[in-house]
């Protein structure tokens, strides 16, 4: 009962509006972009088209989040890596898509390397000139660093603020190994200086209009797949995990299996994303290994709402927003506003945007329909005792609270 | 009889000693007016040898202004003088005693010259003339001068010297300048096989540096027995090598445990990560610039002393604020230890602009007081004062926690809370007060640490994030809720990192150091030292 009434509700319908409305998005903006003059007052300008393809790319990192800690509740500090490291695969594919035409003119090595004496391209780099085998590793490369990651930790059952420390370790090992030049990756400053994606210039409306409908569109795929996994009965099994692991386990279930199966999905997510994010900023450095902007991508999702799946999509485009604005007019006081946001965020919203409007709506209908059944029990008579002619007394059966997927934060396990 | 002869003899020889070494004030001035007249560097460093010849200790003076190119004569009447010039006049020094005689035009004088090899032969002739100082510390360091640049010439001198000498570590340095003196003098092989063997025992880095000269221009016996030497320093090199290691590694493991202690207390007692935790090391740094900027401009006296006035602000000053901390922010969270950990980021992020916004983003400076500048060394061991004291003062915090938590009361109550909290709440222990003062005790602790640390790293805002992970790595690897799990996790880590570097370098020694704890974290999920019982399980 409660189960069918939480699916076919709200949050179901939402999701496939968020994916409409970003499919229409993914087809208008470009067409405004292009097709419009500059002069016409619907023109998007090119700084918008590449600012809010960015924020997309954000938007689908949140929602790969979302999944592991709204729905799984392992809290990822790391999941900066794996939108990293995905965008570096992206990168060294456009590194050697830039071919001759570097500053060194080197057909095959690119820049980095023959400013380091390089002789030859390094084993890891080979394939990297096709743009199926970069898609391939875009997916693989982190989510088999996931997958073997969330092996070890989950088999051994890390959980809680432990997993979430050693994800940021990991995020911090990784910034400092990239951070490296001889790790062929080009060091402190990254892969950049990107000519061609596909053939296409990378610089030229066209193909960043082109790269903001895949965005879009990639973000309302992930969305509908997401929704689909939550809806499955592994979906379910992961909120069991999240609120009562041991219970999972007990009953015959495999909690590592399935918390694996979220971390990998997760981090296979946010690897397209950084891929997407890499040609659009047009840079890609072990900055963004930093453990810091994993942080960050927790408060999106914390701001949405944190297993709502439309929730850390509104988060990251709203903080996002919010943070280009902020660093605009006031740029000495964006920190303070960041990190009042943590705070006010898990002290006063728990729930999220989201998740607090689901509650409200949820509590107004249950006052509703509180006072709908009362005024019908005053209208009709009371049930009376066939046998004493008395009327009985009913007892009200107390409502099941909904703790289900749109809202509540995690029962925490008592101490 | 005899006894009295040998006295006899003795005195004579004090005497005679003691005359030799008063010669005429006149002689030496005279000698001294001839650079006067001298015409090319040959003559000039005849007289250099002539002033040696007198054995007096007072030619110092003199031949060193030389060196420094500040002997000048004074046209008139040829009289030298020490007259270091500035801009267009020249001080003068009397020559021998270095009294001052007043100043005069530049353009008086004419200055002595001097060139790069009559330099070297000073500074040989001053370090043989040092020998013969009555103050050892001289001595010591002309030996040390003799025992780096040997020169077949100073033999004789170095011999008189031994036999003289009375200090006994002086001598022991006289002895190893004589033996490195003997390996390039022409002297017979049976001395120079001495000498390598006097050598071999030294075992420091410049005698391995003096025997691999001399192996590589000897043939035969002589370079075999110097190879051996060279092979047996080697090895107690590397037995230091290790011991070095193990000192930057215990020295690392101190800083690490005077920033882990008071998160592992936290984070024991409470099960809440404290992310501002670095912050507060970083409140306590600042504060102690604070307190050396006040000292600086207004007691200037104080400042060895500036340290002790910081330590107790600095634990006052972060523990307000971790108070402050726990009763605004995380009172509301117990239960929540995923979002404490959000909070108490974002109170990071506002301490840390907070900090910037105030202080600036650079970086501040803090000094060293005097006691805790320098070093010193002990066999091949090179230790610093100021490493030496955070380790004394990290095992001295460590103690005082120990026994805050094991004879006292308010110890008592926070392992019961941690032990099992409702169960101690339930036999009375206020376990809201427990919180709040075990927080400010954590975070007063990392305020403490902040002021070791403004003493061997930069005081910037981001001073704390640069311990952060580290700090966390710690507690995970020894286990919450036990002091001693976080004593071995610091100095185990530390001692690991510093092994690791040598062979991987700085970073990849601690990237492999985290991929250990990972892999460490799979075998003992709690930690090193695990809490035991059922209250861990929750």
């Amino acid at each position: 009962m409660i189960t069918q009434r939480l699916f076919t509700g709200g949050s179901n319908r939402r999701v496939l509006v968020t994916a409409l409305v970003l499919a229409a998005v993914a087809v208008l903006v470009p067409v405004l972009h292009l097709a419009l003059p500059p002069s016409s007052p619907f023109h998007v300008p090119a700084y918008m088209v590449a600012l809010v393809g960015k924020y997309l790319t954000y938007a689908l990192l949140a929602l790969a989040l979302d999944l592991v800690w709204g729905y799984c509740g392992i809290l990822s500090l790391g999941h900066g890596a794996f939108f990293a490291l995905g965008g570096y695969a992206m990168g060294m594919y456009l590194m050697r898509q830039i071919g001759d035409r570097g500053v060194y003119g080197n057909p095959i090595l690119p820049d980095f390397m023959v400013f380091l004496n390089w002789k030859e391209l390094p084993w890891f780099w080979y394939g990297f000139d096709q743009f199926w085998f970069a898609a391939i590793m875009i997916v693989l490369a982190p989510g088999a660093l996931a997958f073997v990651f969330g092996w070890f930790a989950f088999r051994s059952r890390v959980t809680g603020v432990y997993l979430s420390i050693i994800t940021q370790a990991l995020t911090y090992a990784l910034l400092l190994a990239f951070f490296r030049n001889d790790m062929g990756f080009g060091g402190n400053n990254g892969l950049t200086d990107f000519k061609d994606i596909l053939g296409f210039n990378v610089q030229a409306p066209e193909t960043r209009a082109g790269l903001f409908a895949a965005s879009a569109l990639a973000l309302a795929l992930a969305l509908l797949i997401t929704s689909a996994i939550t809806r499955s009965k592994y979906g379910m099994l992961m909120v069991a995990v999240r609120d009562a692991e041991s219970r999972t386990r007990f009953i015959g279930w495999r909690p590592e299996n399935i918390k694996v199966f979220a971390f990998t999905i997760s981090a296979v997510m946010a690897g397209i994303a950084g891929a997407l994010y890499v040609p659009q900023v047009g840079i890609i450095n072990p900055g963004e290994f930093a453990p810091a902007n994993s942080i960050e991508v927790v408060v999106w999702t914390a701001v949405g709402g944190r297993g709502t799946l439309v929730g850390p999509i509104i988060g990251a485009l709203l903080v996002n927003g919010g943070k280009s604005w902020f660093t605009g007019i006031l740029p000495e006081y964006w920190l303070f506003a960041l990190g009042g946001l943590f705070i006010a965020v898990t002290l006063f919203l728990p729930k999220g945007i989201i998740g607090t409007w689901d509650s409200w709506r949820a509590s107004r209908r249950d006052a509703a329909e509180r006072a709908r059944t009362k005024a019908e029990e005053d209208a009709a008579p009371p049930p009376v005792d066939p046998a004493t002619g008395r009327p009985v007394r009913v007892e009200e059966t107390p409502r099941a609270p909904s703790p289900g997927l749109s809202g509540g934060p995690a029962p925490q396990p008592a101490e | 009889m005899t006894v009295l002869r040998v006295l006899f003899v003795l005195v004579g020889l004090a005497l005679s000693g003691a005359a030799s070494a008063q010669v005429d004030d006149e002689a030496i001035r005279a000698t001294i007016a001839r650079f006067a007249d001298s015409k090319n560097f040959r003559e000039t460093e005849e007289i250099v040898r002539d002033l040696a010849a007198t054995g007096d200790v007072r030619v110092e003076r003199p031949l060193s202004a030389l060196s420094d190119g500040n002997l000048s004569f004074r046209k008139s009447d040829r009289q030298v003088f020490i007259a270091p010039e500035r801009g267009q006049t020249a001080t003068l020094f009397d020559p021998l005693t270095g009294e001052a005689a007043g100043e005069a035009p530049k353009g008086d004088f004419t200055k002595v010259k001097v060139n790069n090899s009559l330099r070297r032969t000073i500074r040989d002739v001053i370090s043989g003339l040092t020998l013969a100082s009555p103050d050892p510390v001289v001595r010591l360091a002309a030996a040390r001068t003799m025992f780096i640049a040997p020169d077949a010439a100073n033999l004789e001198a170095l011999d008189a010297a031994i036999a003289a000498e009375t200090v006994t570590s002086v001598k022991i340095s006289l002895e190893a300048a004589r033996a490195s003196t003997i390996l390039v003098s022409d002297a017979p092989d049976a001395a120079k096989f001495d000498a390598i063997a006097l050598l071999g025992q030294r075992g420091d880095r410049e005698t391995l540096s003096l025997l691999t000269g001399f192996a590589a221009r000897s043939q035969g016996d002589l370079q075999a027995a110097a190879q051996r030497a060279i092979d047996t320093i080697g090895k107690s090199l590397a037995l230091w090598d290790i011991g070095q290691n193990i000192w930057y590694g215990i020295s690392l493991g101190s800083v690490l445990l005077l920033a882990a202690i008071g998160l592992a207390i936290t984070f024991g007692v409470m099960g809440v990560i404290n992310m501002a935790h670095g912050e507060m090391v970083m409140i306590g740094a600042y504060t102690t610039f604070v307190v050396q900027s006040v000292i600086r401009s207004s007691f200037p006296g104080l400042f060895d002393w500036s340290l002790t006035i910081a330590l107790p602000l600095a634990f006052l000053v972060a523990g307000a604020v971790g108070l402050a901390l726990e009763r605004g922010v995380i009172r509301f969270l117990y239960g929540r230890p995923l979002e404490t950990l959000l909070a108490t980021w974002g109170v990071s992020l506002i301490l840390q602009q907070a900090v910037r916004t105030i202080f600036g983003p650079t970086n501040q400076e803090v000094g060293n007081p005097s006691w805790m500048s320098g070093g010193f060394q002990i066999g091949q061991l090179a230790l610093t004062w100021n490493r030496l004291w955070i380790v004394v003062f990290a095992l001295a915090v460590f103690g005082l926690l120990l026994y805050i938590f094991k004879r006292t009361a308010w110890g008592l109550q926070m392992r019961a809370v941690t032990a099992n909290r409702r169960m101690a709440s339930s036999m009375g222990i206020r376990t809201p007060w427990v919180d709040a003062f075990t927080f400010a005790l954590g975070s007063g602790i990392a305020g403490i640490a902040g002021v070791a640390l403004s003493q061997i790293d930069n005081v910037s805002p981001n001073l704390g994030q640069g311990y952060i992970i580290d700090s966390f790595m710690v507690v995970v690897f020894g286990g919450v809720g036990n002091l001693w799990g976080t004593l071995v996790g610091a100095f185990s880590l530390g001692i690991v990192n510093k092994f690791l570097e040598p062979y991987a370098g700085a970073v990849l020694g601690k990237i492999l150091v985290l991929v250990l704890i990972i892999l460490f974290i799979q075998k003992r999920p709690r930690g090193l030292f695990a809490l035991k019982g059922r209250s861990v399980e929750a």
